[in-house]
């Protein structure tokens, strides 16, 4: 009998726990289902070819600096 | 391409930061939410803009020490390379602040607009703007490149008051303020989650050395076009 009231004490406090864990979860709101259905690795390659992109120009304009001035040098 | 390391380092630390940012977990804090995320960008285009008025500061002593033109050119780039940072950085803030402290903490928008960090950040931005109407303003080069030195000097001398000393003095809902529940914001080790400084330093960096890059650019075309006064 008494082992049974002290297994019943033991679900009560590892179901008190389960749900203050998933209250500290839950109470400040975050972007999880965003993260859940994957569509922030939208989000990321949305930025990153933009970030790409930004870079290719800038070493375009780069390249072509340092040719004007090898030409410069040259002459 | 020996020498151009750093350019790389630069792509691939943005990268990173850029995929981690946004892929890592955060600390869940109320207001902030998702957006302690903007960390990685706005926080660090004020530390890129810092780091880029420093060099700014340090090329300007150097012409007024030795009357290289060179020096001027430098001093002049990185400052405008400063400027666009910090612009960015006003901009993303005010991004920000629309959501944390008018919609979520339910700011007014005198409060917000009364807030003595954006002021300080807005006179810090016009006294580097005063510095770029100055130097357009003159005619006679070096006249030009000795009074926007000593300008320079005199800008970057008011940054640290208008910035840094007088937001922590008085009540500013912006972190770093008396009052509020961090001391030093970004560069408190108490203040930043561990998990987060792992992207937040290398981000400063990354962020900084691309503005870096656009300045150097801007100075060579600078060098090319200003070759004969230069007399090297």
């Amino acid at each position: 009998m008494s082992k049974k009231i002290v297994s019943r004490c033991w679900f009560l406090v590892i179901a008190l726990l389960v749900s203050m864990v998933s209250v500290a979860q839950n109470k400040v709101e975050m972007a999880d289902t965003m993260r859940s259905n994957g569509k922030i690795y939208i989000v990321v390659a949305v930025c990153l070819t933009i970030l790409i992109g930004l870079f290719l120009y800038i070493m375009r304009i780069d390249m072509k600096m340092s040719k004007i001035e090898k030409n410069k040098h040259a002459e | 391409m020996n020498k151009s390391w750093w350019k790389i380092l630069s792509f691939i630390i943005l990268v990173y930061t850029i995929v981690c940012g946004f892929l890592l977990d955060v600390p869940r804090l109320p207001i902030l939410n998702e957006t302690i995320r903007n960390m990685y960008f706005h926080v660090c285009m004020w530390f890129g803009m810092m780091i880029l008025f420093t060099t700014s500061f340090i090329y300007s002593i150097k012409y007024l020490r030795g009357f290289n033109y060179r020096n001027d050119i430098f001093a002049h780039n990185f400052a405008s390379v400063g400027c666009l940072f910090g612009i960015l950085g006003y901009a993303t803030g005010v991004l920000w602040v629309s959501v944390t402290w008018v919609t979520d903490q339910g700011q007014s928008l005198g409060s917000v607009l009364k807030e003595p960090k954006l002021i300080g950040a807005a006179i810090a931005l016009l006294i580097y703007g005063a510095y770029f109407v100055l130097r357009g303003s003159f005619t006679d080069i070096d006249k030009r490149a000795r009074i926007s030195a000593v300008y320079n000097i005199f800008a970057f001398a008011l940054l640290f008051p208008s910035i840094w000393i007088i937001p922590r003095l008085v009540g500013s809902l912006h972190p770093g303020a008396p009052g509020s529940d961090s001391g030093n914001p970004a560069l408190d080790k108490n203040d930043m989650d561990a998990k987060m400084r792992m992207i937040f330093y290398p981000a400063v960096i990354g962020w900084t050395l691309l503005g870096v890059w656009i300045a150097t650019l801007k100075i060579r075309l600078e060098l090319f076009r200003d070759k004969k006064l230069i007399h090297e």
